[in-house]
């Protein structure tokens, strides 16, 4: 068991959580996952570790399906059954002169560990986040905090730039030179986002996100194609070379369970509202 | 064999064998007679003394059988289960020439139920040598090396990546062929013998290389869990399963019993496995019993399958289709899978192990609708931790290279099982793990002064 130290609701269905544990702590570096499996019941979900402290992981993740939903319901003190990690390989870090680091929706749960990552390899590191938003905007104090400059883009101009992360990203592109770029939140942001480093010819980094059992080779569940072959994202990404990843292959296999996600989900909340009627206490 | 109707059971996952009673148990063990040079020994691995548990076992001491069996075999109620029995301890038996041989397997696996039934004593465990040893992996292999270690005295940590321990037998083998609460029963037994068990640890990465290698000896038993994949177009398709993947979405995370478990899995009303291994025969098998219609598709003849024969006639039994001799190119669809478009194979010369070569015929296509394909083409040992392992050699397959009692180049590592062998069965893994146990305690005590 590994217990919740904090939970918090960053933003309308963004939570960010502190667990405990150790294993996964200690050796954790910018740009690698776990796997949570809350009870026995549950299924092995991949989150970012987004920052560590300590004995400490953060995970800062967007309460979509039934797995996430009862995650975001833990409180501190209450605890999940298994923690796995530090999964895949590391970000590339090195000192590649100026970095963006891009993040999407909940995408942004990853930047700001790898943006520091970044710094103190000795980069210029901008940061750009963007959201539908400003409601759904995170983490962007502790990126200003971090990054050397941070350019803020909502889709509805609620806060920033009004417009996509990938605008934003163009623009910086247009005025200076940029030697490495990392990319991450949904596929299809990737994706877009992606298409115009390749134009600019910015090395690009993407984290991608299939489904996953196992997380450690075993299984070939998150499977994607790259330049052409077959390679498993939890041990050979998650974070790949952005201009050879398929991404239509990816959005096409992330689509394998709508139907299970659907039912799971609705049984789920079902329950909640039982439980909230009182039927499961006393 | 006491099989279930095959009717009754492709409803549920309950096992398929339900065993000896005790008088076919004695009947059976009678037959034996006794050898002076028992053959059937040389065909165990781990050398069981087969004819005096069976002496035992036909004058109804079913617990002196298992203390026999147990002396040479730490897991008798999985192997009298899963070992191959018929190339193995069976094959050898003199009475195999005349008429059937001894069950040997069966009335192993009636020992170790019947002793399970009893309360299963805690095996002794030596004074403290205040050695630390980690076992990484906890297969057979690992159970095996630190069930052996723990008994010697050692303090053993295993490290297991996943969150339940056992490797193959309880995320590969469905729970019809091999139910996991003898599994957990055996494991429950490593645990009080002082054997720490850590989960949700993946070793070379949560334990670094380095600090393993703080350990007085390291054990490497990862198994061989790498899938490989055809490398056919339309393979990305959703609907398109790895063996392991699909048989350890149900066997661990229990799909078959979504949603009141999370981890889902396909629905499919027709499915094409592709492979003629043990792994061909459970993924067919759970399809099965998950409603499909199945279709087993693999490149040789009948009689070159490599899956124990006795899961072939079963598979068989409950309704899987065959279909020999060809093998699939393409995986059908647009979005999800539709189809799997196969090529017949005709059989031409001798390959290196005798077996004739397959090799396709021009021309012949056919194709099977089906919207679940399912790959049991083999799989490799897993790269994460052993690639990192400075100082190490790989053979052909990817595997660690170790000399018989399980050494590797590098000082103080191990490694036996699959990892070791390539993909190979149970009891091979836990004979080597024996080995290697055995060179890893001599080792210990040679390098400590005082008990030199
Ligand atoms: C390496 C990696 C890192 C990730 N990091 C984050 C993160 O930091 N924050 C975050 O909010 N999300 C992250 N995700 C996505 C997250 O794992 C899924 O959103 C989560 O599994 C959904 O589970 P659910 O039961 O709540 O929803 P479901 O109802 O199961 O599914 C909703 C959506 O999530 C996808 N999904 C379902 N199961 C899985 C699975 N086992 N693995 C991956 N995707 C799945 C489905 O395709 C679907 O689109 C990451 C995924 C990967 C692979
Ligand atoms: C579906 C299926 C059916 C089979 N049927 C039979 C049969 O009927 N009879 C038979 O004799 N054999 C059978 N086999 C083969 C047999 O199961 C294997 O040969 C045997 O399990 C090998 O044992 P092992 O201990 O070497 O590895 P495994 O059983 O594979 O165990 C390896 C363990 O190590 C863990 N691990 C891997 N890497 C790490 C890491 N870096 N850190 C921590 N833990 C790690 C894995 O999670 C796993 O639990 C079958 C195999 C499969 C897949
Ligand atoms: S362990 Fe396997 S090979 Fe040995 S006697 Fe038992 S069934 Fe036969
Ligand atoms: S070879 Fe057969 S008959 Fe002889 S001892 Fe072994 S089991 Fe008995
Ligand atoms: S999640 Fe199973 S191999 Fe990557």
């Amino acid at each position: 068991m590994y217990r919740v130290a904090e939970s918090e609701e960053l933003a309308d269905r963004i939570f960010l959580q502190w667990i405990q544990a150790p294993h996964v702590a200690r050796n954790a570096r910018a740009g690698q996952f776990l796997i949570v499996r809350i009870d026995d019941h549950g299924e092995r979900v991949p989150l970012t570790i987004s920052a560590v402290d300590g004995d400490l992981v953060r995970i800062v993740f967007m309460a979509v399906g039934k797995t996430t939903r009862q995650l975001s319901t833990l409180r501190r003190g209450d605890s999940v059954r298994d923690v796995v990690g530090p999964l895949g390989r590391p970000s590339d870090i090195r000192r590649y002169g100026t970095v963006a680091v891009v993040g999407g929706g909940a995408g942004i749960a990853s930047t700001p560990i790898i943006a520091r990552a970044a710094a103190e390899a000795g980069n210029h590191v901008i940061g750009i986040i963007g959201a539908r938003n400003a409601g759904l905007l995170i983490l962007e104090e502790e990126m200003r905090g971090i990054c050397d400059e941070l350019h803020v883009a909502t889709d509805d101009g609620s806060r920033g730039r009004h417009g996509f992360a990938a605008d934003v990203l163009k623009d910086v592109m247009a005025r200076q030179k940029i030697d490495c770029a990392w990319v991450i939140g949904p596929a299809i942001m990737m994706k877009v986002t992606s298409e115009a480093t390749r134009r600019a010819g910015v090395r690009t980094f993407v984290s991608l996100n299939p489904i996953m059992v196992d997380g450690t080779g075993m299984c070939g569940s998150c499977r994607v194609t790259v330049g052409g072959l077959t390679r498993f994202a939890c041990v050979d990404g998650p974070e790949f070379d952005a201009h050879l990843v398929n991404f239509d292959l990816l959005m096409q296999r992330q689509r394998t369970y709508p139907e299970e996600e659907r039912l799971s989900l609705e049984r789920y909340q079902e329950h909640t509202c039982r439980c909230q009627e009182g039927d499961h206490r006393g | 064999m006491a099989d279930r109707t095959p009717g009754a059971r492709i409803h549920d996952f309950a096992e398929v064998d339900s065993g000896l009673t005790p008088e076919e148990a004695i009947t059976e063990a009678e037959r034996c007679l006794s050898c002076k040079k028992p053959a059937c020994v040389q065909g165990c691995p781990v050398e069981i003394d087969i004819p005096a548990f069976l002496s035992s076992v036909a004058v109804g001491d079913f617990l002196a059988a298992a203390r026999t069996i147990r002396e040479n075999n730490l897991l008798p109620a999985i192997c009298g289960r899963v070992c191959p029995q018929e190339v193995q301890c069976e094959g050898e038996c003199i009475l195999g020439g005349k008429e059937t041989p001894v069950r040997i397997g069966e009335l192993e696996r009636f020992v170790a139920d019947y002793e399970r039934g009893q309360g299963m004593a805690v095996p002794e465990v030596a004074g403290p040598t205040w050695k630390r040893v980690a076992v990484v992996g906890s297969g057979p292999a690992g159970l095996t090396a630190a069930a052996e270690l723990a008994r010697l005295g050692h303090e053993v940590t295993v490290y297991e990546s996943l969150h339940e321990p056992g490797g193959v037998l309880v995320y590969g083998i469905p729970e019809f062929r091999l139910p996991k609460e003898i599994v957990r029963a055996e494991i429950d037994l490593l645990r009080e013998m002082g054997v720490k068990i850590l989960t949700d640890q993946l070793a070379g990465a949560s334990i670094t290389v380095p600090e393993l290698l703080e350990y007085d000896a390291v054990f490497i038993g990862t198994g061989a869990g790498l899938p490989y994949f055809m490398g056919i177009p339309g393979e990305q398709l959703p609907g398109v399963y790895s063996a392991n993947e699909f048989l350890t979405r149900v066997n661990l995370m229990h799909a078959d019993r979504f949603p009141e478990y999370d981890t889902p899995v396909r629905h499919a009303a027709r499915v094409v496995v592709a492979g003629g291994g043990n792994v061909a025969m459970d993924a067919a098998r759970v399809a099965r019993r998950l409603g499909a219609r199945v279709s087993l598709v693999y490149r040789r003849r009948e009689e070159d399958l490599p899956a124990r024969r006795a899961e072939v006639v079963r598979a068989r039994e409950e309704g899987v289709e065959f279909v020999l001799c060809a093998n699939p190119v393409r995986v059908l669809g647009d979005q999800s899978v539709t189809g799997v478009e196969c090529q017949r194979m005709e059989m031409c010369e001798l390959d290196l192990s005798g077996r004739p070569e397959p090799a396709p015929v021009p021309g012949s296509f056919f194709v099977i609708d089906a919207d679940m394909f399912i790959e049991a083409i083999g799989q490799g040992p897993n790269p994460l931790l052993i690639r990192k392992l400075e100082g190490i050699t790989y053979g052909r397959r990817g595997n660690i290279e170790v000399d018989d009692e399980g050494r590797s180049p590098l000082p103080r590592v191990y490694a036996a099982g699959d990892v070791a062998t390539g993909a190979a069965t149970v009891i091979l893994a836990m004979g080597g793990a024996k080995k290697a146990a055995r060179a890893i305690d001599r080792m210990l005590r040679d390098t400590d002064p005082e008990q030199a």
